[in-house]
Order: structure tokens, then C-alpha cells, then sequence
């Protein structure tokens, strides 16, 4: 079979094993090779898309969403999983988008030309939502296990699918949480003028006020910016009793530290994006006493989630940063309903996905009529000694 | 006999790349898979951002570092006409989905590039060239925070989250993203959108030509090589200044509202500097100033990441066993290279005129 | 009114690395009439220098300052060679081109040293070690740390220190005469290829202190830190008046300011229509007024159109 192998599926190959960092690049079959392995009969190759921006300044956690999901492959691999009788082997052939929407929409295309059979992605909801249409038109199923704006399954696409929470469940637990259990009742909003920054902290207003809270300010920055002291003064100057911080852990770790050295003794809030290791060390000391949020039940009470992260750190040498667990999940929902339709094939699929009540690492899986995640979990935690701790889970709303 | 013997030739030239044009997204989408049409096509539209972007650069020589803020306006304008947004955010003032005519969305979003490009120049073209510079990169920054904070008091621009279902370039009732069968070929939506693109890139490069060549692109020129000398010829300087800055915008507009349509999505992070200075680098490899250089330099600057993506990866791969580098920052490194070496060994572009390259090497010989 | 001075505060301390990088900005086109946009990434490479020196420095057991000065006295000399080589290989060869070839040619420069710190130190945000006292001191209601007023003392001291060495020293006055007109300099004895490869090394150092203060100041340091801050620099220096160094620290300071008002108030003043995400449009707004009205800057000498 390697006679005549042309540029383009060895180049895949390659760049599939650079991705996947698999060091077995001799047995694995080039993905135009597919037919000829279904030939033998015994196995039936399952090839899944992978895209997050690998490069870049969210590399870390497109590496990590790819990480999570090629150990999802592992282990389908070792299980030996039967579709329609025959044993699946898995591959996943990951992609680039560099957070970029032009980006995104050209290895969308390319997965769609190479017919992988569902895509796990994208990471952003920028690259989600213009990508999800080629995906559409190709009829092929995509599950982002990390996009959270409400307008990616919103679009009346029956192919996409995600299994995290979106913005208007994560924003109105934390709306509820911040003047319920931390009875803040003046709150400061900042938001970094991003597609996930701002769609949280308006989705955050929102559950706010209905909840009885004022805002007092609301302020901007961007997601470049390492100076904070302006908006952080005229914060000061209405005395919130909360600062709800939209963006990433790179903002709100100096961030953090900022409102402290200001004397502003109030505690920050913020979604999944600050929700990280690296926010402690961005944030030094300040990071203590702060609150945030992440979509799911904590790592350590998920059925299997402390030996998810020993593997993880066994397998890749460091700790996972994010959506990790929920990567791997897409792609044990996309194998299951495989499983159940006996298929590939999107047509058979499909369905199957759509009605599927899978026990997830991260959940109790089940779709709404939208294909977002019924009743997606969120906890909150709360920096303490370094570390975030779990404090509570609470359901999320059913978004409509 | 020589003659007719010579033009039999220009126009045998002139059939043989026609016919490869034709045949080209067969042959690309065949060997390579439809993903590199789609990148052809994106290639296409940066041949027209780069031939508009040549009129203010490269033929009247005034360095725009802004230019992206064009594209984006036409591609804005593209997506508010053709999309559900404007009914959604306004319900009273505009009835849902006004699908304006793409032969209406186009000029009009042409029209208002250059309108923006107008204004931005009657009070900053007096300036020197360098300060010109910066008013242009300050110029783009300030539209691109403006579409990116413009969902509030009012939603015009959807703000970050950018604008969705922007619908695709109809012809004929056929809308270019879906495929179409003709003669019993399947056409899928990229190739469409290449002869789409193909035919308007064309056009634009019609334009450009019959520019360079008018008194027009002649005045360009004098007050690219002496604006002093140039108003005592009796150009009105100004004017025709803002004349370069007005058609350069224009294309600018025509690329952005084909980006919208191309892509059904825009959002503000399209539309950074990177990208002006992206565009100026393909004028500025290829050869400022020369309609073929500027078109050599767009393609080539547009495939590079591509090629590298492919390439580099498996080869970094096999060398050392494990990717080094990654193509991204590989692609920015040898962009940046290419500009240093660009300028310090050919000035003149990868493919220059041949009277701009007499004309630099010249100026380099008496020290301006 | 705490707030008030606690806006100018802030403004000051932004202002004064703004002053410091504008200074590099402000001497390169005094003299060869060059943007040198790769002045912001020297600042990049001086902040992530010292920052990696500190961290190999860390185990000595040196005390915070003595750790911060440590990794200050790496990074400048990487950043002074940083800048002489950028100078004699980029620069150099290109005195004579046409004017847009080492404008391109810096921007290039620019996307090389970003792309290099990347491979080199990578793509994460690297933390700076709290080592100087951050607690905050009340001043009239508002806080300042040590470390700022460090910051700004820094500043004021390098700034004064250039202004002796270019007027009252012989290079300072060979730095001039290459600035009025490098041919009759060179006539005059002046070596104009040292003063401008020590004008370059120069500006270098002063942008290794300038990244440094913004990594003790915010703590963090990253590859791409330096672009913005390059440019809102050369935003500062137009301001001032480019090509004058007492424009430079004027239009620093002047930028800090304008920029922590502008986030502060701005909101209030519209009416809530536009808000603190305005802040660069101010910056770039100010740039452009003051280069369509008074293109000479604050302080500037009206300048003739070079060809």
C-alpha cells in the first residue's frame, strides 16, 4: 500500500501523528487506505476530525482538548469496540484553526474532502459557529466539547452538537450564585470584547439582575491587555461588592493580582476561561478567595475522573487544563451512537446521537431538540491554598 | 509575417491560460481535495485586496497600513444586507431578511469603502509618508474596535460575537454555496465560488490595467516620483490623491462583501493589523507598483501557510523526529525574513516593472 | 477625588514606560528618519531575559531586589546587542533606499524577534517573581506600591540622564550634528556609522529597563507583549514631537494619562455611550489629530517634507 503513495495522504498521516503525538505511524493506515482495510473485513476505520487552534495563545488548551480526545481513542482502540459486527479501530486526524474563523473554515473543509466520519470542535466559539456550516452542508456531525455560545446550536443545524453547558446555563448559575450564596447585591462587570468574554458577562447580567443585583459598572478591556489599573479604579470608585470578570485565565490572573494591590477588597467571579491552573500562577497570592465556574461535575467526583487525570498526566507529563474530559466525552458520544446505530454513517447515526442517554465521564449525557447538553451541571469553586476547591454543583437551567 | 506570427502567439498565450484557469479547481480539487479550492479561492480574493491596495502603495506611492479596515466595511456592509441580523436587532425598521440582490450588496458595499477612503483622506493625505503610515495603522484599529463594541447602546454590528447566516452570493436563483449539476458535472459550492471569484478578480485586474495606463496612473506616478514636480505640471495633487485612495478602497469593499458571502460569518478578529500588513507584503514581495508582481506576490503569500502546513510538518517530522517549530510561527518567521531580505537585496519586488526597477536602482545610485 | 488622583496615578506609571520606550522610538528617527518598529519587541526580549535570568538566579538565595537588579544588568547588554545587530544587518544596507523600503523592513524585523522570543521562551505567559514590595502606600485616598514609584523615579533618572548625555557630552553633540544632517556631520570628523549603531544600543538599554519595569509592574511577561506597547510608544513620541526627547517623556506621560482618564471617565462623559473599550480609539484619535494639526507634535520644530 505504499507503493504509490501520493503527497496528500502522507503528509495527513504525518501531520495526524505530529497531532496525535502516536509514535506508531508504521501501522497506521493512510486514511485513503480506509477501504482497503474495510476490505479485510475484521476491522472497520473510524476516522474523527480534530480541530482547536494548536498554535497560538490558547495552543495549551487546544493541545489539551486534542489530548483529551486522542485518550478517548486509546481507549475505544484497546476496547475493541464492535459496529455492525465488525472491531472499530479509531483514528483521529487533528487540525489547526489557530482561533482563526478564516482558518476554521478551511480545515473544515479539508475534514470534510477527507469524509472523516464526525468532527470533535472547535475549541472557540469564533471558529465553532462559521465552521459548523460546512459541517452542515457536508451532513457531517460535529460535538464541540469547549464552544459556549448559545448561537452555535441555534442556527437549526440538526449536525451540531455539544456536550458543555453554553454560555446561557454557565451565565445564569453564575448570576444565581453571586447574589444568592455570595449576596452581592452591587456587582462590577468586565468583560474582554471577545465572542466568549462578552457573551458570558451578558448572559452573567442578565441572571444578575433578574436576581436582584445592580450593576453598578460595566467595564472593558481586551484579550491582549496586561493593564487594568484604569477600569479597575473607576470600579473602585462605585464599590461593588463582586467583580464579575468575562475572559481568560491570561486576564484575570494579572487581573486578579491588580484589584489587590488597588485595595480593592472585593473577590472576582469568572466562567470556565479563568477557571484554571494557570490562574494561580498568573495570580500569585492574589488568586485566594476568588470564585469560578466550570461546566460538569468536578474531576475527582466524575465515576472514573482521578483515574482520567493520572492517565492523563501519565500519558502527556502534565496536568489537564480544561475541556480535556470533556473532549474525550465527544468522542465517546459520537463512538456510542456508532455503536448503537451499528454505523458510520451519518443518516444512521445521527438519530442515535440525537436520543442518546450515555454515562459520560463528565455527565449523564442526553441531547436537547438543539443538541445541547440536557441539563448540563456546573460547579463552582473557590481558590484556596493554590488550588481550586469544588464548593457546589448546581443544575443548569434547560436553555431554550 | 512577424507580427501576425506574434500575435498568434499572445493569443494562443492568452487560450492556454484561459483554458488552465478553466480546468484548474478539476485539477486542484482531484489531486489535493476541495479544501485547496477553497484556499484558491481565498487566494483569489487576496489578489483583488492586493491590487487595490497597489494603487495607493505601489502606483501613487502612499504607504497605507490600515488597509483591512476597507475589506472589513465591505464586508460589514455585505453581512447586515444579507443576513437575518439588522430584522432581528431592529424589528421594527427592517422586515426580516431583506435579501438585497448581490448586484446591488456589492456597489453599494464598494461604494461605501471608497467613501470611507475619501474621508479618511481628505484630512491626512498632506502628511509624509511615514506619518501617513500610522495615521492609516491607527485609522484600521479604531474601525476594527468600533465593529468590535458597536452591539451597544444600539446592536449595528452584533459586537464580538460577529454577524451569522449571511447568505451566499445568489445567481440565477443558485446560490453559490450549494452544488450545481451542469452537463451532467457536479459543481460544488467552492468551485462555483472560484469562477465567481475568477471572473471579478479578472475584472478588477481589467481595471487596474486600463488605470495604470490612463492620464490618471500617469499623474499617480509623478507625484509617487516628485509631488512638487507634479503640482507644477498641473496636477491638482490632492484630488488625484484622493482619487488612489477612493479606487483602492473600492476593491477593498468588493473583497470584503465576497469574504461575507464566501464565509456566511464575519466577526471583528478577521480584520486585524496583521492582516493590512499581510496584504502589504504581498504587494511589496511581488513588486510594487506592477500588476503581474502584485498578483505573484498574492498568490504566493496566500498558499505559503498552506504549503507550509503540509510540508514542513512531516519534514521537521523526519528530521528530527518531533515538530520543532510549528507552522504558524514557521510561516510568520519566513514572512518576516522575506521582508527584511526583500528590501535589502531586491527592493523591486520578486517580479518588478521594468521601469520601476531602473528607477530604484537608480535612486539607490544617488543616495535620495 | 481619590479616584480622580488615583487615575492620575496609574497614568503616571503607564506613562513613564510609555516615556522610556518612546525615548528609543524618538532617537532612531531623529537621527536616520526611521520607524523603527522592532523597538517594541526589544522591549519583549529585555522583559523575558530578565525574567529567565532571575529564574536560573532564584536558588542563590539574593534578596528581591538584588535578583531584580541582577536580571536587569543581563538583559541589558542582550538587548544592547539585540539592537546593534538589528541595526547592522537590517538597517545599514538600506540608508539610501527609497524611504518605504526600512519602514517595511522593520516591520519585518518585528515579526522575526516576535517569531524567535516565541520558539524561544514559547507561547505561554510567563510569571515575574514577586520580588520588590507590592503592598500599597495611601496617598490622598489612593494606592501606589513601591514598585511604582520606583517605576516612575527610574524613569525621571533615565530620562535626565539622557538629556545630559545628548547636550552636554561629545558624542551627545555628534548624536546631534547626525541628526541635522549626516553628510556635513561626517564632513565635521563624526563617525555617523558609530553615533548610529550606538543610537541604536542605546535606545536598546533604556527598552531592557522599560521591560523589566512592565514585568515587575504586571507580573507577567510573554512574546507578544511588545507590539502594543511598541506602538502606543511611537504614539507617545508623535504626541511629543518625534525626534525631540523632551517631546518623548511629554507625550508619555501625556499618553499614560489620556489613556487612564479616557477608561475612567469616558463612560460618564458620553453618557454611557461609549465605555472604557474606547480607550486605544482615544490613543490612535489623539494620534491622528495631532498628526493632521499639528504634525510637528507638542514639541516639535516644524519639519520640511523629506523626499
Amino acid at each position: 500500500m505504499t507503493q504509490h503513495v501520493p503527497l496528500r495522504p502522507l503528509s495527513v498521516l504525518a501531520a495526524a501523528c505530529m497531532l496525535a503525538a502516536c509514535g506508531q505511524q508504521s501501522d497506521a493506515p493512510a486514511p485513503s487506505a480506509s477501504v482497503a482495510a474495510d476490505a479485510g473485513g475484521a476491522t472497520l476505520t473510524v476516522r474523527l476530525g480534530h480541530v482547536a487552534p494548536l498554535t497560538g495563545p490558547q495552543a495549551h488548551l487546544g493541545k489539551d482538548n486534542e489530548n483529551g480526545a486522542q485518550l478517548a481513542i486509546d481507549d475505544l482502540n484497546a476496547e475493541k469496540m464492535l459496529i455492525g459486527g465488525r472491531v472499530a479501530k479509531f483514528e483521529l486526524l487533528g487540525e489547526d484553526d489557530q482561533a482563526d474563523p478564516r482558518q476554521g473554515t478551511t480545515v473544515a473543509q479539508k475534514l470534510a474532502d477527507a469524509h472523516v466520519h464526525a468532527v470533535i470542535g472547535h475549541l472557540n466559539s469564533g471558529t465553532t459557529i462559521p465552521a459548523s456550516r460546512i459541517y452542515h452542508d457536508a451532513h457531517i456531525v460535529q460535538v464541540s466539547p469547549s464552544a459556549t455560545n448559545p448561537t452555535y446550536t441555534r442556527q437549526g443545524y440538526k449536525t451540531a452538537f455539544r456536550v458543555f453547558a453554553d454560555d446561557v446555563q454557565q451565565g445564569s448559575v453564575l448570576g444565581a450564585f453571586a447574589v444568592s450564596t455570595l449576596g452581592a447585591k452591587k456587582i462590577a462587570i468586565i468583560d474582554d470584547r471577545t465572542a466568549y468574554g462578552q457573551g458570558l458577562a451578558d448572559e452573567f447580567e442578565k441572571a444578575a439582575r433578574a436576581a436582584g443585583a445592580s450593576i453598578v459598572t460595566r467595564e472593558y478591556t481586551t484579550d491582549k491587555e496586561t493593564d487594568f489599573a484604569a477600569i479597575l479604579t473607576k470600579v473602585k470608585s462605585t464599590r461593588p461588592d463582586l467583580v464579575f470578570y468575562g475572559g481568560m485565565d491570561t486576564q484575570a490572573g494579572p487581573m486578579a493580582r491588580q484589584i489587590k494591590t488597588l485595595g480593592l477588597a472585593v473577590p472576582m467571579l469568572f466562567g470556565d476561561g479563568g477557571c484554571t491552573v494557570e490562574f494561580h500562577k498568573l495570580a500569585g497570592d492574589a488568586a485566594e478567595g476568588n470564585y469560578c465556574s466550570l461546566p460538569g461535575v468536578p474531576l475527582e467526583q466524575m465515576a472514573g475522573g482521578n483515574a482520567f487525570r493520572e492517565r492523563y498526566k501519565a500519558k502527556y507529563n502534565s496536568e489537564i487544563q480544561l475541556y480535556a474530559p470533556y473532549a474525550y466525552d465527544a468522542v465517546r458520544v459520537v463512538a456510542e451512537a456508532m455503536k448503537q446505530a451499528g454505523s458510520t454513517d451519518t443518516d444512521k447515526f445521527l438519530p442515535a446521537l440525537a436520543a442518546l442517554n450515555y454515562p459520560g465521564l463528565t455527565a449523564q449525557i442526553q441531547f436537547d431538540e438543539k443538541g445541547d447538553i440536557k441539563d448540563g451541571a456546573i460547579t463552582l469553586y473557590q481558590a484556596k491554598s493554590g488550588a481550586w476547591q469544588a464548593l457546589e454543583t448546581m443544575g443548569g437551567k434547560a436553555s431554550n | 509575417m512577424s507580427a501576425t506570427n506574434a500575435r498568434l502567439k499572445s493569443r494562443l498565450g492568452i487560450a492556454l491560460i484561459a483554458v488552465a484557469l478553466a480546468v484548474l479547481p478539476f485539477v486542484v480539487g482531484a489531486g489535493f481535495g476541495n479544501s485547496w479550492v477553497r484556499i484558491i479561492d481565498f487566494a483569489l480574493l487576496y489578489i483583488m485586496l492586493a491590487l487595490g491596495l497597489n494603487i495607493v502603495v505601489g502606483f501613487a506611492g502612499l504607504l497605507d497600513l490600515g488597509y483591512i479596515a476597507f475589506y472589513a466595511v465591505g464586508a460589514y456592509l455585505y453581512a447586515l444586507l444579507s443576513s437575518p441580523h439588522l430584522a432581528q436587532a431592529f424589528p421594527a425598521l427592517f422586515a426580516a431578511a431583506p435579501g438585497w440582490p448581490v448586484w446591488l450588496v456589492l456597489p453599494l458595499g464598494a461604494g461605501l469603502a471608497g467613501l470611507c477612503g475619501v474621508l479618511l483622506g481628505t484630512p491626512t493625505l498632506k502628511l509624509r509618508g511615514d506619518y501617513l503610515a500610522i495615521v492609516t495603522l491607527g485609522f484600521g484599529e479604531i474601525i476594527r474596535i468600533f465593529l468590535n463594541n458597536l452591539n451597544a447602546p444600539a446592536n449595528i454590528t452584533n459586537g464580538p460575537q460577529g454577524i451569522n447566516n449571511i447568505a451566499a452570493v445568489h445567481i440565477g436563483g443558485h446560490a453559490l454555496n450549494r452544488p450545481l449539476e451542469l452537463f451532467g458535472i457536479v459543481l460544488p459550492g467552492v468551485h462555483l465560488h472560484y469562477y465567481f471569484f475568477l471572473a471579478l478578480t479578472l475584472l478588477v485586474i481589467f481595471v487596474c490595467v486600463r488605470l495604470q495606463d490612463s492620464r490618471l496612473g500617469r499623474a499617480w506616478v509623478a507625484i509617487r516620483e516628485d509631488e512638487v514636480a507634479a503640482r507644477a505640471c498641473g496636477i491638482n495633487t490632492r484630488n488625484v490623491k484622493l482619487l488612489a485612495f477612493g479606487l483602492g478602497a473600492t476593491f477593498g469593499g468588493v473583497a470584503g462583501g465576497l469574504f461575507a458571502s464566501f464565509q456566511g460569518f464575519v466577526s471583528p478578529e478577521s480584520f486585524g493589523l496583521l492582516e493590512s500588513i499581510m496584504v502589504l507584503c504581498m504587494v511589496v514581495l511581488g513588486g510594487m507598483g506592477h500588476i503581474p508582481g502584485v498578483i505573484l506576490g498574492a498568490v504566493l503569500l496566500a498558499l505559503l501557510p498552506e504549503a507550509l502546513r503540509w510540508g514542513a510538518v512531516p519534514m521537521q517530522q523526519s528530521l528530527f523526529g518531533k515538530v520543532l517549530i510549528d507552522p504558524e510561527s514557521l510561516r510568520l518567521l519566513l514572512f518576516g525574513v522575506a521582508l527584511v531580505l526583500v528590501m535589502r537585496w531586491r527592493p523591486e519586488g520578486l517580479w518588478p516593472s521594468a521601469l520601476r526597477r531602473r528607477e530604484l536602482s537608480t535612486h539607490a545610485a544617488d543616495g535620495a | 477625588m481619590d479616584i480622580f488622583i488615583q487615575q492620575i496615578i496609574n497614568g503616571l506609571v503607564l506613562g513613564s514606560i510609555y516615556a522610556l520606550v518612546a525615548l528609543g522610538y524618538t532617537m532612531v528617527y531623529g537621527i536616520l528618519g526611521l520607524i523603527n518598529f522592532a523597538h517594541g519587541e526589544v522591549v519583549m526580549i529585555g522583559a523575558l531575559t530578565a525574567l529567565t535570568a532571575i529564574g536560573l538566579l532564584l536558588p542563590a538565595g539574593l534578596p528581591g531586589p538584588m535578583l531584580v537588579l541582577a536580571g536587569l544588568l543581563i538583559a541589558i547588554p542582550v538587548c544592547m546587542a539585540v539592537g546593534f545587530t538589528v541595526e547592522r544587518i537590517a538597517y545599514r544596507p538600506l540608508r539610501h533606499a527609497p524611504r518605504l523600503a526600512p519602514l517595511i523592513t522593520a516591520i519585518g524585523v518585528s515579526i522575526v524577534l516576535q517569531q524567535l522570543a516565541m520558539i524561544g521562551w514559547g507561547r505561554n505567559y510567563h510569571t515575574f517573581p514577586a520580588l520588590l514590595p507590592t503592598a500599597p502606600h495611601q496617598f490622598a485616598g489612593a494606592a501606589i506600591t513601591d514598585l511604582q514609584i520606583i517605576i516612575v523615579l527610574t524613569a525621571a533618572v533615565l530620562m535626565a540622564g539622557l538629556v545630559w548625555l545628548v547636550n552636554r557630552t561629545r558624542l551627545g553633540r555628534a548624536m546631534r550634528a547626525t541628526a541635522e544632517n549626516p553628510a556635513v556631520a561626517r564632513l565635521m570628523g563624526v563617525d555617523v556609522d558609530r553615533v548610529i549603531s550606538f543610537t541604536f544600543v542605546l535606545g536598546s538599554a533604556l527598552a531592557a529597563v522599560a521591560g523589566v519595569m512592565v514585568a515587575a509592574n504586571y507580573s507577567i511577561a510573554h512574546y507578544a507583549m511588545g507590539f502594543m506597547l511598541g506602538l502606543k510608544a511611537f504614539t507617545a513620541a508623535v504626541l511629543g514631537g518625534i525626534g525631540n526627547l523632551g517631546g518623548a517623556m511629554l507625550g508619555g506621560l501625556l499618553l499614560g494619562i489620556i489613556e487612564s482618564l479616557a477608561a475612567g471617565y469616558i463612560g460618564d462623559l458620553t453618557g454611557g455611550f461609549l465605555g472604557s473599550h474606547y480607550k486605544d480609539v482615544f490613543a490612535f484619535f489623539v494620534l491622528i489629530l495631532v498628526l493632521v494639526f499639528r504634525p510637528s507634535g507638542l514639541m516639535g520644530e516644524k519639519v520640511a517634507e523629506r523626499a
